[in-house]
């Protein structure tokens, strides 16, 4: 039992910090806001150089073997700093699925490129019919004489514009035609009969909505051996989970910290806002949270490698628990600034923005509490 | 990091396991299941603390020399998460956890040798003196007045709230000598023998029907100047120490979890009809346990900080706030799953010697009083509102 970081991981931190602090700057993220690609990729070169787009990445694919926690860490960082490069989509969910499903030779050509920063990686998942449900996929994968050919429409996809690969979720088509087991293809930017509709992502970032029509791919397209895919993109939706629980930490302790500050500072009636009990309280309130929500982060990353059932719960657990703190929190910190702080003149819009959005991601809090129920055998959920 | 005990670890597990499953009667589980209120009774209660103190377990957080079993703050997890699994009886803290350590860190020689073997063997059975009917949370308010009359404190006023008052055979209280600048200065920490002419108890009745606190009276009570522990108008610190001692080492999530496992097990019974097939009671189950597993996870990284020679720093102070409120919750869930039944008041006590048949199973007695008595979760030990006066000056600085 110890919860306490190793010097390599307080390394790690402390790097992280203080990169995305001296990076990251207001002006920095209103440039990136109007950026056609949504982060720059000379940062992008950067991450690669301090080695953070291999951490996670096995040391046989070029990687550092990195794990949960240290995902953890650098997300937590991005969160203080709203850090918009692609690191969840390509690092913490387009590699890990290649590592979790691809062959050895799918590996050997993506990971290592990944690791390096020469290639970046998009998963188009979801559809408006599916809400937050991972197994619904209407997608259709049908075989071709030397390949697939994909049909369907995915929405919410992040940084898919800038993606050079997305990795599509499709069911694949039986002999008969019926929709059988879920698959996933890797389809490069640019493959005739993919439109994306891309767009300015709530609280920085870009996203698309993506229709594939007739969209013709080698077989070597398939990740895997075409056995049901599900199982491997749970496991890796609820690791993302735990990433974002921590990005979700670093940025409802900004809000805390910046609201804090605020109140010591503006005054009203002669005195401090921060002089009120109301005040006080909500503050302490606001810092109850940003812990139990930090504990919750902590307890997913520690549980990313266990047994499914309690993998699921804890990712669940942290994704409900964390998103009503995050509301609570964001929602507070607007709250307390005041006028000031509906307006972009302030940082806080920003923060509150990306809460919003972490919220929806995956599935909101009331569906991960429904999940959480399902999960523990409470059946009507 | 890792969640994993040591091997070391596991087998004092395996130790607490085996001395629970020796010490703990069929009799004294049932009886701690069947009771709504903090405390088991004495009886219950010290049968468990003299097993305890047999094993050479009766004191955890006390230093070796005065008989604590000098384990880590690891094993003191271990031990505490296997006592609320087992369920066994809820010891009144006053002795052991309260009045001990005081003793312990500002007692003479003579008052350890006298009274902390006695604390130790369950011979000796504490109530507190700190609260009074007109200093709730702003305690040092407070007016029970100690005037020296030779080698004699007079003591008159009065104590509310007092927790087995009408068991307890000694009390340690907060009363004034002297009338400082502040209000925390003057005030003395006294050892009270309850047996003292001019004592009286009143009970007082909680709304769930139980009698676990009540006011007592001094008039021109004698207690020896002897009786004094540390300094005179020093009683303020020493009984503030109290209060910090237990900060970090509290473990609370494994009782809740237990608490919570009860509710659900009745949930998922015909008992209750099966309440747990109701969406909204599921979906609560979850919200609770979630927080429990917040909680537990807060309550972890103190540990491991402790573990770690580190100060564990403000997020204790969190932790009472976090464990009052999930109490409340899962009692309130408890009304929700029992349902009608919840309608019968059972006003006999205790739920465990009942001399007649219960109008509803027996498993369902102590839920509503449970919640009923709940209530005072947020308000004992320093209200919600106090708890959270307190994380803004030390946590946020304010």
């Amino acid at each position: 039992m110890d919860l306490t970081l190793s010097d390599e991981q307080r390394l790690l931190r402390e790097s992280a910090d203080r990169f995305v602090a001296e990076t990251f700057s207001p002006e920095h993220r209103k440039k990136a806001a109007n950026d056609p690609l949504g982060y720059s990729p000379a940062i992008w070169k950067q991450f690669a150089e301090l080695g953070w787009l291999a951490l996670p990445i096995s040391e046989a694919h070029s990687g550092l073997g990195g794990g949960a926690i240290e995902i953890g860490l650098l997300m937590e960082a991005f969160g203080r700093g709203l850090v918009s490069e692609p690191f969840l989509s390509t690092v913490v969910i387009g590699a890990a699925l290649v590592a979790e499903r691809g062959s050895e030779a799918q590996k050997q050509a993506i990971l290592p490129d990944v690791a390096e920063g020469k290639l970046t990686l998009a998963f188009a998942h979801s559809e408006r019919a599916a809400r937050f449900d991972l197994a619904h996929v209407d997608t259709t994968a049908g075989k071709t004489a030397d390949g697939w050919r994909l049909n369907g429409s995915k929405i919410a996809v992040l940084d898919g514009a800038a993606a050079d690969q997305i990795i599509v979720s499709a069911r694949i088509a039986n002999a008969n035609g019926a929709s059988g087991k879920l698959g996933l293809f890797l389809v490069p930017a640019g493959t005739p009969g993919l439109t994306l509709r891309d767009y300015a992502r709530l609280g920085g970032g870009r996203g698309c909505n993506l229709d594939l029509k007739d969209v013709q791919l080698p077989a070597d397209a398939l990740l895997g051996d075409g056995s049901d895919t599900l199982p491997a993109i749970e496991t890796v939706v609820d690791r993302a989970m735990a990433a974002l629980g921590a990005e979700a930490v670093g940025i409802m302790q900004t809000l805390l910290d910046t609201t804090l500050e605020y109140t010591k500072i503006r005054k009203q009636f002669g005195r401090p806002l921060s002089a009120n009990q109301v005040i006080r309280h909500r503050l302490a309130d606001m810092a109850m949270q940003v812990d139990e929500a930090r504990s919750m982060a902590l307890r997913a990353a520690l549980m990313a490698n266990a047994e499914p059932v309690a993998r699921s719960r804890a990712a669940s657990g942290a994704k409900a628990k964390i998103g009503k703190c995050a509301r609570f929190v964001a929602e507070q910190a607007v709250q307390l600034h005041g006028a000031m702080g509906v307006t972009e003149e302030l940082d806080i819009g920003a923060y509150f923005k990306r809460l919003l959005a972490f919220d929806t991601l995956f599935g909101n809090s009331a569906h991960h509490y429904r999940r959480h129920a399902a999960l523990s055998g409470r059946a009507h959920a | 990091m890792d969640l994993t005990f040591s091997a070391e670890e596991r087998a004092f597990e395996q130790e607490v396991r085996d001395f629970i499953a020796g010490s703990l009667t069929p009799e004294m589980k049932r009886a701690t299941a069947l009771t709504p209120s903090v405390f088991s009774d004495p009886d219950i209660g010290m049968a468990w603390q003299r097993a305890l103190h047999k094993k050479g377990w009766g004191a955890p957080g006390w230093p070796v020399e005065h008989g604590g079993p000098d384990w880590t703050p690891a094993q003191r997890w271990i031990f505490e998460a296997e006592c609320a699994r087992a369920g066994v009886p809820n010891v009144n803290v006053m002795g052991v956890k309260m009045v001990g350590p005081v003793i312990i860190g500002f007692g003479s020689p003579e008052q350890q040798n006298f009274y902390l073997p006695r604390i130790l063997s369950g011979e000796d059975y504490w109530c507190q003196g700190y609260s009074e009917p007109g200093s709730g949370s702003d305690l040092a308010s407070l007016k029970t007045r100690a005037v020296r009359d030779g080698d004699d404190y007079v003591i008159n006023g009065t104590k509310i709230w007092t927790t087995h008052a009408h068991h307890a055979n000694r009390m340690f209280a907060l009363v004034r000598t002297n009338d400082g600048e502040r209000q925390q200065d003057g005030i003395s920490f006294i050892l009270i023998d309850m047996k003292t002419p001019g004592i009286t108890t009143r009970p007082i009745l909680t709304i769930g029907g139980d009698h676990e606190v009540n006011q007592v009276f001094f008039d021109d009570v004698r207690v020896p100047v002897a009786n004094r522990v540390g300094e005179e108008g020093k009683g303020w610190t020493y009984g503030k120490y109290l209060l910090e001692f237990e900060r970090g080492s509290g473990i609370a999530s494994a009782k809740l979890r237990e608490a919570l496992k009860t509710i659900t097990d009745l949930a998922d019974s015909e008992v209750t009809g099966r309440a747990i097939e109701d969406p909204d009671i599921a979906i609560r189950m979850s919200e609770v346990e979630v927080d429990i597993d917040a909680l537990e996870m807060t309550e972890l990284r103190v540990l491991s900080a402790l573990q770690t020679g580190q100060n564990p720093g403000a997020v204790s102070s969190l932790i009472k706030l976090r464990v009052s409120e999930i109490r409340q919750a899962v009692t309130r869930l408890g009304v929700d799953v029992i349902g009608q039944d919840g309608l019968a008041v059972e006003p006999a006590r205790p739920f465990y010697r009942l001399n007649h048949e219960p109008a509803i199973p027996e498993e369902l007695l102590p839920v509503v009083p449970e919640y009923l008595n709940g209530r005072a979760y947020t308000i004992f030990g320093g209200s919600s509102e106090i708890q959270r006066d307190i994380i803004a000056k030390m946590v946020l600085g304010l």
